[in-house]
């Protein structure tokens, strides 16, 4: 469904991306893992179209997308909650969740999808028209879910979804990202708690200074001495 | 105890250099020529005592307890008038008229209320400590009261200050009986606390009252607010024909402005791209108009012509400008436009374009709006042509609000990368902002040209851009309303008081600054007028766009 081909991507001098590669399959759940610095946002944010990369490819169903302008990436279904969360501070929870949907035009669709999302998040329903920069950080980051979720994507990428959170909270996070990967969407997760996120995914790679070092099933991964060793402490 | 006295010092100290600053640089001289209430409470010795009650004020704010507080009130307010005094000692001994041009003996007079030497040097103390001790008291009153005794003060401030426009509304009798020839009689001052003072106190209550209800949709419309809507509807209609010509003067350049602001507040409120380069669309809205209907010109264009172009070619100059700056955030987009600006007016002083627009002396006889037999001449017919100017850029700016554009620009506005990843297309956005905000300049330029029948280039400079700006961020930033009161309060205002010119810019950096402080959120902030059009919920906390600074 995505595939990533030799992807170079640089910010002026810095070589941040050397040569990433990577598929994504649909339906499934695709972790990338690694440590600070290593290029998982940066490899995010060539797929969104946010950085071009300077070489390599980048397929989405079969077309090229690493030409196109981050709009029109968005309006082939690519979804992104971003690192940080980054809602936007001085709308509602409401408006935030309805930009979403921007580029949607059936309003019976939006209005199933907001209900869902509410449902998934009873938290936003609570606070559905409080102003995003007000609400605490747990419910800032269900707000960026829902807000990818709302433009109905094929493929959700979810950057550092558990970043500051409660491990509470971080459980019932991955148990939504598992629910609404049941409901069909594709999903790449991009994660620091490689324990976490190597359970709930098909697959996993794991990058190290702009390159792809390791990748296989989760499960493999899990089990692989070097991963534990570098990210799950022994 | 002793943390409270140290504060109370320094906040004495602090209106002691205020109040020496407002004498030294003649301020207190030229106010006290305006008499706002009878024949002795001038602007001036207002300013000192409003200065005198904001220090009793603060100092009693920060205290504990009351009697502690009203203790460094005394504290506070003796000190900053004995710095007075002290200012008059040094004047009355030194050669300090060598350095500060304004401490002369008229300024003693003032100070001292023409008494002898050392019943003089007292009077500035003992005025300190007794109008800060009411600031005090204020500051103990319950909340409410001390709503309705604040806003009563400000009303009548305000009758006294508008006494041109009031008066001419009244039969000559009346008025004579409520209004001086510079402000409010006695009877008029009483009059507006008395009746102002139950008014405001009815309103808060009443306003009270109503927040504890659930909110319906027949409670935003009460018959009240019609009543008072009409009203509003029939005094800007009927304006120019009861007031005298110079109030439609100042109305016109108000109705410019809020054009302006309506325009600016679309690319700085809505999309969130600082700009300080905007006088340049009403340059060239205003030289467009001059060169397409002029008879030196070779256009001949009629007014109405010529205006669709003004705004045209106005608003290719907003594409020009927002192409290559596109990429630009925050400071560098500043810089960029206010560079933009002055290229404006620098081609348009330059000789290169001299035989085209004129130089330095820019060109004059620019054509009249006509209608059927009608031509506009003067400011009270202009009047009406900027009224509909503004109503027309008041519909087009609500609308785009709650268009889709207009959340795709707010969007851009909170984070342009994650706006780009919805699905917005950040130059179009981006590109539209510029083009219709320089339309609207555009408009109010060629308005302007064609009302004062010239344009020379001194016309627009800077300070426009910065007017315009500041007008925003004081009414509010990206609220419409608060468009108009910004205009009217740094527009309107400082025109109807126009015999203190000189210290226009040193009042209107300290409004700014005080507004930063106190209300960063502006004067008619966004979110009330939100809920008033959406019908939301009152959010749980406060939402504040900029954080208040902590107090230490
Ligand atoms: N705007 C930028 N300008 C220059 N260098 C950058 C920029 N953004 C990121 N980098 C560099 O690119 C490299 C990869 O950064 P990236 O943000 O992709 O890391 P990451 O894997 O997401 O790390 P983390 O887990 O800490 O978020 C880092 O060395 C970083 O310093
Ligand atoms: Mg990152």
């Amino acid at each position: 469904m995505l595939t990533l081909n030799a992807i170079h991507s640089y910010y002026g001098q810095i070589h941040a991306l050397k040569g990433v590669s990577f598929t994504v399959e649909k339906g499934e759940i695709v972790t990338l893992i690694g440590s600070n610095g290593a290029g998982k946002t940066t490899t995010l944010n060539t797929i969104s179209g946010l950085i071009k990369p300077r070489s390599g490819e980048i397929l989405f169903e079969g077309q090229r997308i690493d030409n196109l302008a981050p709009h029109e990436i968005a309006k082939r279904g690519i979804s992104q909650s971003p690192e940080g969360r980054k809602i936007f501070g001085r709308m509602t929870v409401r408006e935030n969740l309805e930009m979403g949907a921007f580029n949607r035009k059936d309003q019976a669709g939006i209005r199933h999808d907001l209900a869902q999302i509410l449902e998934l998040f009873p938290r936003l329903r609570e606070r559905f028209n409080q102003s995003g920069g007000t609400l605490s950080g747990g419910e800032q980051q269900m707000l960026a879910i829902g807000r990818a979720l709302m433009s109905r994507p094929r493929i959700l990428t979810l950057d550092e979804p558990s970043m500051g959170l409660a491990p509470i909270l971080v459980a019932q996070i991955f148990k939504i990202i598992c629910d609404i990967n049941q409901q069909g969407t594709t999903i790449l997760l991009i994660e620091q708690n490689a324990q976490m996120a190597l359970s709930i995914a098909t697959r996993g790679y794991v990058l190290e200074t702009g390159q792809i070092v390791l990748q296989g099933p989760a499960k493999d991964l899990l089990a692989s001495p070097q991963v534990r060793k570098a990210y799950l402490g022994g | 105890m002793k943390t409270e006295l140290r504060t109370a010092l320094r906040i004495g100290l602090l209106g002691g250099l205020v109040a020496s600053h407002i004498c030294l640089v003649g301020m207190l001289e030229t106010f006290a020529k305006r008499n706002l209430i009878g024949d002795y409470l001038s602007m001036g010795y207002l300013l000192l005592l409003t200065l005198f009650l904001f220090v009793g004020y603060k100092a009693t704010q920060v205290a504990q307890k009351a009697a502690t507080g009203l203790l460094c009130a005394i504290i506070a307010g003796g000190i900053t008038g004995a710095s007075l005094s002290d200012l008059v000692f040094l004047t009355q001994n030194f050669q300090l008229r060598e350095i500060f041009a304004h401490a002369s003996p008229a300024l003693v007079k003032l100070l001292t209320l023409g008494q002898s030497k050392s019943l003089g040097l007292l009077i500035p103390i003992v005025s300190g400590i007794s109008w800060s001790l009411f600031g005090g008291f204020f500051a103990l009153l319950p909340k409410l009261w001390r709503r309705v005794l604040l806003n009563t003060l400000l009303l009548t401030l305000l009758l006294g200050l508008l006494r041109d426009i009031l008066n001419s509304l009244l039969p000559g009798d009346f008025g004579k009986t409520l209004f001086t020839s510079s402000g409010l009689t006695y009877i008029g001052a009483g009059s507006s606390l008395f009746c102002g003072g139950i008014l405001i106190w009815a309103f808060l209550t009443y306003r009270e009252q109503q927040k504890l209800k659930p909110e319906t949709s027949e409670s935003r419309n009460s018959p009240l607010q019609k009543l008072l809507f009409s009203l509003l509807i029939l005094f800007l209609l009927t304006f120019p024909l009861w007031s005298k010509s110079f109030l439609s003067n100042v109305a016109d350049s108000v109705g410019l402005y809020i054009i302006m602001g309506l325009g600016l507040n679309l690319v700085v409120g809505f999309a969130g791209m600082l700009d300080l380069g905007f006088v340049a669309f009403y340059a060239i809205g205003a030289y467009t108009m001059a060169v397409l209907t002029s008879p030196s010109g070779i256009f001949h264009f009629s007014f109405w012509q010529a205006l669709p172009f003004s705004m045209l070619i106005a608003m290719s100059g907003g594409i020009i400008l927002g192409l290559p700056i596109l990429r630009m955030r925050g400071d560098y987009l500043a810089i960029a436009t206010l560079g933009f600006g002055e290229i404006i007016r620098i081609l348009v002083i330059s000789d290169f374009l001299k035989p085209y627009l004129g130089g330095a002396q820019g060109i004059t006889n620019i054509g009249k709006p006509e209608i059927a037999q009608f031509t506009f001449k003067n400011p009270e017919h202009f009047y009406y042509l900027i009224l509909i100017g503004c109503l027309i850029a008041w519909f087009i700016a609500s609308r785009l609000k709650k268009s889709r554009l207009g959340r795709a620009w707010m969007a851009i506005r909170e984070d342009e990368d994650v706006a780009q990843a919805m699905g917005i297309n950040r130059v179009t956005t981006k590109l539209t902002a510029f083009a219709i905000g320089a339309l609207f300049g555009g408009l109010s330029g060629a308005i302007f040209a064609s009302m004062v029948d010239s344009v020379v280039p001194k016309s627009f400079d800077l300070l426009i851009s910065i007017n315009v700006l500041a007008l925003i961020i004081v009414g509010g930033i990206g609220s419409l309303p608060g468009v108009l009161v910004g205009a009217v309060v740094l527009v309107g205002l400082p025109e109807l008081l126009r015999e203190f010119q000189e210290y226009r810019l040193l009042v209107y950096g300290a409004v700014l600054v005080t507004m930063m402080l106190y209300r960063p959120e502006g004067l008619w902030p966004e979110v009330t007028l939100q809920h008033i059009l959406h019908k939301t919920a009152q959010p749980e906390f406060p939402v504040r766009p900029l954080p208040t600074p902590e107090k230490k």
